[in-house]
């Protein structure tokens, strides 16, 4: 995974709210058995609209997503990760993220920052009024700093260590292989298997 | 003070608990699709390692499956098909490809037979994966990083959940399913209002519902933002599993029926959050907007935008209506819809089409509107067809189709075009996830069946 400091970039102000993941990319760009290539594939209903932020520029080089509350609900498609990371964004912020997208993207070191809805509306109007406007926001100090707007932002402490060390959640877990090894000892008979080991 | 459910099982799948850190929970089955798999497959590859627990490990096909007799046409849907069934080969997993007996939607294949138990913990990379908290089992979708986790550990980091109580107390109405159920209590709390809970749905009214009805419950848990939705076991979840494929026997059941009957939420327990639905005031649900939370009982009409409170559901709303092509004030029994979609992981079980069969029994579908029938699984498509439910929807004018996700998704080629209206069973009305530009209403089977009829947003009641 890649480790995650600070990040400097374009920031692009995304007012709606309950972006789902059927958005962030449709069903129909599902279907590589690759990591990669899932940028033709974000947001790919609203980049048919000309007037959608990512096809104005300078947003379109955007690297830092702000959004509205419920980012990422519906789906588990990690695919929707990919897409905002192979586009080039690193960061998202949110007042509210769905569990699974927030989950699946510590997993690639996409940050997804959650701010108060007050500072994300006043980074919203900075951005609006001044297209192109880079926004830092520091894993550090957890701070989000647009203009001068300077917004604290939550992330919890595990994933920020791991976004940090930029560790493997794998590696991580198979350091307890024999703790996992004693458990399955244990586990009742009664429990089903699928076919003979 | 005594534990919740959730907790409960929480607790039994512990291999790890240390502070500052997620505990590593211990996975008892791991249900696979041919979607989100295949990246997994591939970082076990470059990493050289195994499948830790092939025989904890079950694969299905259905997500991309054309539902019309034949092959995969689309040579990128069969590419992902076809590296599944090599990822299984390779690494010693079962699967149940297309065309298999036991072929299905993941969520219908799992419970039919006897896998989903009590007290389980159950992953898999599809978000409705909280369908098995039906049976009192920890259920929940997992991105493929996580599937690969699972893969290479049979386990998983996880922070606790809180929990949330959601007590639907007093007795169903006529007419009113589980599926009118959920889509309240989505409407009540949100999309967002279950994020970071594991639901657990209490009451009278859920102890009545049968376990097929439980499980359309739990699979929407997701809608309302909830990792898991569970729902206690019973004698009505235990007569389900005896003498199924995989249900324990002999002294094992014995032994199991023990254990399942402690898997409650002690009386001196406490949920984080309580949410109160009462059953008796419950009618025929359905949705208007582009998030399953935008609901409404069928005898409302569309909602104005400008008379609500807060300023982004506001705008939220007006996008969706804008989308749906609908007016405020509009009677949701006044729109008319091109195709009915009976089927999916929520409402694709062999009650789902009895319950929709009966409607239709001796009617037509209106003209002008087509229906496609698609049931969850294999196992159910021949059950329906020993009922002679297939005959029923086929003299009706209704499509009988093979087994798969179909048009809940699109991923195959069962889709809307743009500007074509649903009345659909499945679980998101989300932009363009039946196809660019389709407009989706969630409804239940009975309203599903109803509409095929009058060609209008309807309910049983308001047949002949």
């Amino acid at each position: 995974m890649q480790a995650f400091t600070n990040h400097t970039g374009v920031g692009v102000p995304l007012r709606r709210s309950n972006v789902d993941t059927d958005q962030i990319i449709p069903a129909e760009y599902l279907k590589r058995v690759t990591r990669t290539g899932f940028e033709d594939g974000l947001f790919a209903a609203w980049r048919k609209d000309e007037t959608f932020i990512l096809n104005q520029q300078p947003y379109a080089a955007g690297s830092v997503l702000v959004a509205g509350p419920d980012f990422g609900t519906g789906s588990s498609r990690e695919h929707a990760v990919w897409a905002l990371m192979n586009y080039g964004f690193r960061v998202v912020i949110s007042s509210r993220f769905a569990d699974i997208f927030r989950g699946n993207s510590g997993k690639q070191g996409l940050l997804t920052a959650v701010a108060s809805q007050d500072d994300i509306e006043l980074i919203w109007k900075y951005l609006e009024n001044e297209p192109g406007a880079s926004v830092s926001v520091d894993l550090v100090s957890r701070t989000i700093t647009a203009g001068d707007i300077v917004a604290a932002f939550d992330v919890d402490d595990y994933t920020r260590w791991r976004l940090l060390e930029g560790l493997d959640d794998i590696g991580l877990t198979l350091r307890h292989e024999p703790e996992i090894t004693a458990y399955e000892g244990d586990r009742p008979a009664f429990k089903p298997v699928v076919s003979a080991a | 003070m005594g534990r919740t459910l959730a907790e409960k099982i929480w607790a039994d799948h512990v291999v790890r608990s240390v502070e500052g850190e997620p505990d590593i929970l211990y996975i008892d089955l791991h249900l696979i699709h041919e979607v989100t798999s295949p990246q997994a497959f591939d970082g076990l590859r470059l990493a050289g390692r195994p499948v830790r627990r092939p025989d904890l490990t079950l694969a299905t096909e259905d997500h991309n499956v054309p539902t019309t007799p034949g092959p995969i046409t689309d040579p990128v849907s069969l590419t992902q098909v076809e590296t599944l069934r090599r990822n299984c080969a390779e690494f010693g997993v079962t699967i149940y490809p297309m065309g298999d007996a036991e072929q299905g939607i993941v969520h219908v294949v799992g419970p039919q037979l006897g896998l989903t138990q009590p007290g389980m913990t159950i992953v898999c990379g599809d978000s409705h994966t909280s369908t098995h908290g039906a049976f009192g089992a920890l259920a929940f979708g997992i991105g493929t990083s996580e599937v690969e986790h699972v893969l290479a550990t049979q386990t998983l980091p996880l922070k606790p959940f809180k929990t949330m109580a959601i007590n639907v107390d007093g007795e169903l109405g006529e007419g009113v399913t589980a599926k009118d159920i959920i889509l309240a209590v989505i409407a009540k709390i949100g999309t967002g209002g279950g994020q970071g809970y594991v639901l657990e749905y209490r009451g009278a009214a859920i102890e009545s519902l049968s376990m097929e009805a439980r499980m359309t419950v739990c699979n929407m848990s997701i809608e309302a933002g909830a990792r898991a939705g569970l729902i206690a076991p019973d004698q009505t979840t235990f007569d389900y599993l005896r003498g199924r494929d995989h249900a324990p026997t002999g002294a094992d059941w014995e032994a199991a029926v023990a254990y399942w009957s402690t898997l409650h939420t002690d009386a001196d327990a406490a949920f984080d959050e309580v949410v109160e639905i009462d059953a008796t005031s419950l009618t025929p649900f359905v949705t208007w907007g582009t998030n399953p939370a935008q609901g409404a009982p069928l005898g409302a009409s569309v909602p104005d935008p400008a008379l609500m409170p807060d300023e982004n559901e506001a705008r939220a709303a007006e996008a969706a209506l804008a989308y749906m092509g609908l007016t405020a004030g509009t009677p949701l029994r006044e729109i008319a819809v091109d195709t009915v979609f009976v089927g999916s992981c929520t409402n694709g079980r062999i009650e789902d089409l009895r319950a929709a069969a009966a409607i239709i029994n001796g009617r037509k579908v209106a003209d002008g509107v087509r229906m496609l029938v698609v049931p969850g699984s294999a196992r159910v498509r021949l059950q329906a067809e020993a009922e002679g439910l297939d005959a029923v929807f086929t003299a009706a004018g209704a499509e009988w189709r093979l087994p798969g996700c179909s048009m809940c998704l699109g991923m195959n080629p069962d889709q809307l075009t743009p500007g074509e209206r649903s009345a659909s069973t499945s679980n998101r009305n989300f932009e363009g996830r039946q196809g660019k530009g389709g407009r989706t209403h969630l409804v239940s089977p009975l309203v599903a069946a109803a509409t095929a009829i009058r060609g209008t947003l309807s309910s049983p009641a308001d047949l002949d």
